[in-house]
Formats: C-alpha cells, sequence, structure tokens
C-alpha cells in the first residue's frame, strides 16, 4: 500500500520538475549547457544604510566611460524612491530619492558589462592643470621632488613612474617623507601622486574599478592612476610606478570624490560584487520572458541579489552530493562515517581542489588521531576531551597554513576551510571505532568516506550540471524524486554480494 | 555479478536495505526501542515476566556514583561491567577474578590484570556516552558474570559464548552459535571476529561456523570441531526467545541467551536491529523462514506452541521445501 503513494509522489515529483524543465527549455529558451560566447558581468554595488526621520537623497557615482567594456544593461534597485540619473564632474551619477522611509534600507545598482576591446577612451584631452595650491613648508618640498623627478625622466610616463618610485620608496627622502607626513590611507596617498603631477602640470586622476574574473563577493574597489600624456590617457599602479591596468580592469568611477553621499542617512555601507554569467542564450530567454510578462521569472534565480546568487551556486549541488552518498550507501553499501561527513568534506574539497583536499584532510585527521590517542591516555570525561580535540584541531589548522605558507605552498592555507567541528567529530569517532573494532575496521570506514567525499566532490562538480541545475533548479525535484524512490529500495548492496558469496556458491 | 544477486535471492537472502525498510520499520515500532536498547529495562522486563536474567550486582548512572564501584563489587571475584545503552558489544568489560596479591587490581577475560583507576575511568567514559548509541549520557550495568556451560569449553577462547535466535513476530526463526575467538578478545560479536555456528532449529545442534563471512569448519583458536554440539536445554531456549516478543513487542527481534553452568540458560540482551551473519552460519537465508511464518501466523499461538512450531518448520532441508 505505502509503496504505491513512494511511486505516486516520485512521479508527481518528477512530472512537475520535469514540465518546468521543459517549458523553461523549449518555451523560453534557456540553454541546456553552458555556452562558450562573451562571459558576461555583473557588478552590482548594494547600498545599506539607515534612515534618518527625514527626506534621503542617495548619489552613487556609476561608471560612464569604460574603456574595454561595453555596457549590456543596467538598472537600479529600490523601491519607493524616485531614481535619476545626472552627469557630475566626476561622471555620472545615480540619485535615489525619497521623502520619507523607515528602517533599514537597502538600493542595488546593478550593471552588466562584457569585454570589447574595441571600446576604447573616447575621452576629451584635457587641459592642463591649474598648479595647486600649497601651503608652506609642502609647497618646498613639492618644488624640489618636482624638479629633481623631471630631472631624471624624459616624458610624462617616465616622470609619472620615476615620481611612484620616489614615492613608494620604503627609505623616502626628506620632502617625500614630509609630503607624506598627513597620508594615512591609500586614497590619500594616490591623491597625494596626483597633486605631485598636477604640479608638475600633468593631468592625472585616481581611477576607481574592480578587476573582473569570476565570482567575487564583497570586492573591494582597486584604485589605479591615469595619467594624461596629451595624446592619451595611460595607466599606472600607483604602487609600484609600472604602467600597467589589472586584468579586465573595469572603470567604476574617477577622481577624488567619494563613492557615495547619503543624505539623511546614516551608517552607509557600500558593498560590491561580482558575477560572471554566460548570458548570451540566458539572457534572450529572460528579454523573451519579460516581454511577455511571465511570473515563471520572478522565482527564477537571476532575481536574487548576486551575493545570494553566489551562496545558492553552492547550495544547490548538496543534493548531487547527497545522491552521491545515498547511492554508496544503499547501492553499493561502503561504510562512512557519519550521514552527511563526506558530503561535506566535499564541499570543503570545492575549495582546496581535490588533492591538497585529500592530502589535508588525511594529515588532518592522521595528526588529530594521534594526539587523540594520547588524550586518551589522560582519562578524560568524554564532552572535555571531545572539546580538546576539537581546539587541537583548530590549532593543528593554523599549524598547516602556517607550515605551508612559509614552505610557499599557499594550498595548504585552504585548509581552513575544513569544517572543523566535522573534522573533530570524524577523529573522535575513527578513535573509538579503531579501540573497539581495531584498525582496520577505522581505516576501512575512513577510507570509505573519503571515497564518497571524493565521488561527491566530483559529481559536484561536473559543470555541465552544475550550469544545469543552477539554471532549472526544478530539477532538484527529480533528484528528490530519484532519492524517494531509492528509500524504498529493497535488493542488495553490491558489497553483500561479495559478503554472502559463500552462500551463492554452495 | 547479477548471478550472484539472482542465486542469493533464490536462497532467500535478507539484504540490509530489505531487512531496514521491510522488517524493522514495519515491524519494530520506534517507542518500543528503548525496551531492548536500555539493558537496564530490559532486564526489569524480563524478569518481570518471570524469565531467568544474570543477577544484577549495581547499576551506576552519573559521575558522582562511579566511586561506589568498589562497593558494588564487594563481594564479587568476577563480574561484567557493560553500558546500559550499547550496541555490538562495544564497552563490555569481563573481569574474571582479582589478582591474589592486590584486591583493587581485576583480571580480565584476556587474563590481563587492570587497576580499579583503570575500570573507574572505563565506567566514567560509559556514565558519559561513549558506548551509547545516540552519544546520550548512559549508565552502566555491573551484573553476573556468566560461568559458561563447559559444552562449548573446546570452541571458545576466552569471554562467553552466546546464542543468538531472530524472532519474528514471535517465532523463533533462526539460531547460531557464537563463539569468541582471540581476535574478538573475548567478545560475541561477529563483527569484531567472533565465529558464528549455525543451529539446528529441530534439534538445538550445532552445524558449521562462519568466521568473518567465511565458511569454517573448526575453531580458529583450539581447532575443534563446530559442528554437532548439542545445545543443552534447547527447548527452553526457544520457549523463552518466543517469550520474549511479549516481552518487547518487536516483531523482528534478535535474542542473545548464555547457558550458565549453575543457572541454565539466561537472557543476555535483545537487539531491534539483529545483523545478517546468522544467514551464512546457517548457510541458509532467512526470507523463506519468515515467509513461512507469514503464512501460518497465529496471533492466538502461545510462546510454547511457537517454538513448536520452530522446531517442525525450521529443520535444517525444510528451507527450500517451504517455497
Amino acid at each position: 500500500m505505502k509503496h504505491r503513494y513512494v511511486f505516486v509522489l516520485a512521479f508527481l515529483l518528477t512530472a512537475v520538475g520535469m514540465s518546468l524543465f521543459t517549458y523553461k527549455w523549449r518555451v523560453l529558451g534557456f540553454p541546456l549547457v553552458d555556452n562558450q560566447e562573451t562571459p558576461v558581468w555583473t557588478v552590482e554595488s548594494a547600498i545599506r544604510f539607515d534612515s534618518g526621520p527625514g527626506s534621503i537623497k542617495v548619489n552613487l557615482l556609476i561608471p560612464t566611460l569604460t574603456p574595454g567594456f561595453r555596457v549590456l544593461n543596467e538598472n537600479p534597485v529600490s523601491r519607493d524612491y524616485g531614481f535619476s540619473l545626472n552627469y557630475g564632474s566626476s561622471g555620472r551619477e545615480a540619485q535615489w530619492a525619497v521623502r520619507r522611509a523607515d528602517g533599514p534600507q537597502t538600493i542595488y545598482y546593478r550593471i552588466s558589462v562584457y569585454e570589447d576591446p574595441s571600446a576604447d577612451q573616447s575621452d576629451t584631452t584635457p587641459p592642463f592643470p591649474p598648479p595647486p595650491v600649497i601651503n608652506e613648508p609642502f609647497k618646498t618640498a613639492a618644488e624640489v621632488l618636482v624638479a629633481d623627478v623631471r630631472e631624471q625622466s624624459a616624458d610624462t610616463a617616465s616622470f609619472t613612474t620615476e615620481l611612484l618610485h620616489r614615492m613608494n620608496d620604503r627609505s623616502p627622502d626628506p620632502n617625500v617623507e614630509l609630503l607624506l607626513s598627513e597620508v594615512s590611507n591609500h586614497t590619500e596617498f594616490v591623491e597625494a601622486v596626483t597633486t605631485m603631477l598636477a604640479a608638475a602640470r600633468i593631468p592625472a586622476r585616481m581611477v576607481h574599478g574592480f578587476s573582473l574574473g569570476g565570482r567575487q563577493r564583497s570586492a573591494e574597489p582597486l584604485i589605479w592612476l591615469e595619467v594624461h600624456d596629451g595624446d592619451q590617457w595611460r595607466y599606472f599602479n600607483p604602487d609600484t610606478g609600472a604602467e600597467n591596468l589589472p586584468e579586465r580592469f573595469f572603470v567604476w568611477w574617477r577622481g577624488n570624490e567619494p563613492l557615495i553621499s547619503v543624505e539623511g542617512g546614516s551608517n552607509v555601507e557600500v558593498d560590491f560584487s561580482v558575477q560572471q554569467n554566460h548570458v548570451d542564450a540566458a539572457a534572450i530567454a529572460k528579454t523573451h520572458a519579460s516581454q511577455d510578462d511571465m511570473r515563471i521569472l520572478d522565482f527564477a534565480m537571476y532575481s536574487l541579489p548576486i551575493q545570494t546568487q553566489a551562496v545558492y551556486s553552492v547550495l544547490l549541488m548538496i543534493p548531487i552530493g547527497a545522491l552521491i552518498m545515498v547511492i554508496m550507501r544503499n547501492f553499493v553499501g561502503i561504510d562512512a562515517f557519519g550521514t552527511f561527513m563526506p558530503v561535506l568534506i566535499a564541499l570543503a574539497f570545492r575549495e582546496t581542489k581535490l588533492l591538497w583536499g585529500v592530502i589535508l584532510f588525511t594529515l588532518l585527521v592522521a595528526l588529530g588521531l594521534s594526539i587523540r590517542f594520547l588524550l586518551d591516555k589522560l582519562r578524560l570525561l568524554l564532552v572535555p576531551r571531545l572539546s580538546s580535540v576539537l581546539i587541537v584541531v583548530v590549532l593543528l589548522m593554523l599549524m598547516i597554513s602556517l607550515m605551508s605558507h612559509k614552505l610557499g605552498l599557499d594550498t595548504g592555507l585552504s585548509v581552513a576551510l575544513f569544517p572543523m567541528v566535522i573534522v573533530a567529530m570524524t577523529i573522535e569517532r575513527m578513535s573509538i571505532v579503531w579501540e573497539e573494532r581495531g584498525a582496520v575496521d577505522a581505516l576501512r570506514a575512513a577510507f570509505g568516506s573519503l571515497i564518497v567525499a571524493v565521488l561527491a566532490y566530483i559529481g559536484m562538480g561536473i559543470s555541465w550540471l552544475e550550469h544545469l541545475i543552477i539554471t532549472f533548479p526544478e530539477l532538484l525535484l527529480v533528484v528528490l524524486a530519484i532519492v524517494i524512490l531509492t528509500g524504498r529500495y529493497t535488493g542488495y548492496r553490491l558489497l553483500e554480494l561479495t559478503r554472502f558469496k559463500a552462500l551463492a556458491s554452495q | 555479478m547479477f548471478s550472484i544477486a539472482k542465486k542469493l535471492r533464490a536462497k532467500g537472502l535478507l539484504g540490509l536495505n530489505e531487512r531496514n525498510s521491510e522488517y524493522i520499520m514495519r515491524l519494530n515500532p520506534r517507542h518500543f526501542y528503548p525496551r531492548v536498547d536500555d539493558k537496564v529495562l530490559t532486564k526489569k522486563l524480563a524478569l518481570e515476566a518471570g524469565m531467568a536474567v544474570p543477577d544484577l550486582y549495581g547499576v551506576i548512572r552519573s559521575q558522582r556514583e562511579v566511586r561506589q564501584f568498589a562497593d558494588i563489587v564487594a563481594e564479587q571475584d568476577s563480574f561484567v561491567v557493560k553500558p546500559a545503552q550499547g550496541s555490538g558489544g562495544d564497552g563490555i568489560i569481563v573481569v574474571t577474578g582479582r589478582s591474589k596479591r592486590k584486591r583493587d587490581s581485576f583480571r580480565l577475560a584476556n587474563g590481563l590484570l587492570v587497576s580499579q583507576d583503570e575500570i573507574e575511568h572505563h565506567i566514567s567514559n560509559t556514565v558519559g556516552g561513549q558506548y551509547s548509541l545516540s552519544g546520550n549520557p548512559d549508565a552502566a550495568l555491573i551484573e553476573y558474570c556468566v560461568k559458561f556451560d563447559p559444552v562449548f569449553e573446546d570452541v571458545s577462547y576466552q569471554g562467553v559464548p552466546d546464542v543468538r535466535i531472530i524472532v519474528y513476530r514471535g517465532y523463533p526463526t533462526m539460531a547460531m552459535v557464537r563463539l569468541p575467538t582471540r581476535a574478538s578478545d573475548g567478545k560475541a560479536n561477529l563483527h569484531q571476529g567472533a565465529v558464528g555456528a549455525g543451529v539446528n532449529m529441530a534439534s538445538g545442534a550445532t552445524l558449521s561456523g562462519v568466521h568473518h563471512n567465511s565458511i569454517v569448519e573448526d575453531h580458529p583458536d583450539t581447532g575443534a570441531l563446530i559442528a554437532g554440539l548439542i545445545i543443552p536445554q534447547w527447548d527452553f531456549i526457544l520457549q523463552s526467545a518466543a517469550r520474549c516478543y511479549e516481552v518487547t513487542g518487536l516483531g523482528y527481534l534478535g535474542v542473545d541467551m548464555v547457558i550458565d553452568r549453575n543457572c541454565g540458560p539466561l537472557i543476555l540482551e535483545m537487539n531491534a536491529r539483529p545483523g545478517l551473519n546468522i544467514q551464512i552460519a546457517n548457510s541458509t537465508g532467512i526470507l523463506h523462514r519468515l515467509n513461512r511464518v507469514d503464512e501460518l501466523f497465529d496471533a492466538a499461538a502461545t510462546p510454547d506452541e511457537r517454538a513448536a512450531f520452530a522446531k517442525r518448520e525450521f529443520a535444517p532441508g525444510t528451507d527450500r521445501a517451504t517455497n
């Protein structure tokens, strides 16, 4: 009787999952495979602040000229706020305003861009900057510095490089030291550099932007230096003086005006995140859907804030790991510690990569286990002992990170990504099994856990599967149906066949 | 691979998945589990039902009570310490005597001497839940150490051999004798390396044994032949096992009994998730017998009638005939 319910439920889940999937694929045209076409980056700035009693006005500097990139689309996301675009001295400004608002507020501005080398500088040649007004004793110091640098340089570029060299010198000459005496952070440093360049009548400005690559949460804007040599703008690394640009540098705003100003609000925070999509077919599908005003897209992943999307793109793969776990346990019959420990370990492997993951995990458990055996001699009570193991695991992680850093192996740093409580519990379980059933059983279960973890890692890392699940989360209903069905599997496990082989051969 | 599965299916072999979903989940209501998982409760229920169990010397329920250990065993030279909620024989200490020179130093079944301190540490670990199924705080039982009947002397290496009987809906269906080996450290659990020997349900005579999933004819440590030993008081054992169904309410139950030299068969413990190796020990699957019970199930049958049914129906060689 209950069998039938299981099948009906599994069938319903599959039907719903597959029909949603087919609809999105066939009608809306979402891509089945990840296309290798132009990657599109979406940069999102989330502005958070607490509203004050009166009206609120928010000004955010947004990208104006973006050499190397073209804008696909941009949109401000904010409820109840009036929105307008203005041109200020530093380029475009997005302005939100509202008469009154209550509690914490969040405003998003999102821009999607794709790389286009032909989208070059269409900027006008700036006038020579007026000599800056500098007070004594800085004035003399600046003049001496500019004269010195000019002495040792041939053109604008070499002047800039030489100036940056001097200003970045670890043991600066007294003039530089004086000029930098009131500089307290990196922005002010670059500002000081532009002032020096202005003193030499060289047009220069700060650029703030992001080096786009993959998925970044809480991206920090980089500050670069732009110098005009009379022909074109050239880019300099303010820390090294080298003339270059970070890879895929996307300019957000220029100049030394603050990125954001909020009138009538406090505790302002701006948080940038970057997400790489392959928009091609999906973008078309989205436009298609929005033209037809289809509700279904309101529930698509793309409508979530990017930071949340990044979290979900990991979370959505966990059911795949769980499915692999189910298969290994109920169909194959592999012994493992804990129900989901291998899946969590596999998640950690995503960050450390497989080889290092296995090495670090084995190292951690082996070291922890030997210390656990030492602890055993102290005859501690259960909970204090578990806690000691946990503390030892944390210290071991730190030690491994420090040692690998000294050896120049940065992968070792990622050991910190292992779920330490899980590792501690594994060590404890393993040591008990070791004592009670012997080393063979303990090692077998540990090996089993590792095997399942590796398989889960591989399964969760299949890129077409990842794309499929993220684009069509409804497929997880099908996964659920499979898992429910396996819950009614009463056949033999693979390893039982060998276990009971003696019976079959009679 | 599929041919092996097919052969096993024909033999009526019960696999883990099927045991869990078709038998344990269907017949063993969760709220009855404490009756078998908590050995203190098991003992109480069995005594109330008038069944024989090893004498309980004392129960230690908290860290504070650990120091009562010496008082509890003051009169005893031999005893067993076991976790009330342990599983698979983990955490059991068998003390067979005391050192001649120092009374607070105990001799274990394997011949090692341990101090009172060490036993107390073990008890405090047990009370802390190290061996309990859930990891929750537990209690430690100190009870009579069974002096096992000489019938198994030649086929046991230290420790206490016991008889495991699967009771399905009140009917004993399959039995085996579990013989400790050196590898099992005196414990009678197959996964720890003990030898299991199938039992002829009709006569109580042992069949050949199983050691680590393979069939053996003689005991790996003593070399004595395993088959052909007659278990004393077999009828009484079957009847006791059958009565455990009424005591626990569990439809798929493993009953472990020991045969004491002086007290006869005693109920040692019960298990709501009995293992599957018993099928290897008996060289046959259990499914045909389970189906046979389903066919002829009689809710009104008394335990003695059910024991008689087992003797009649489940003699070796009847297995294939029933299907």
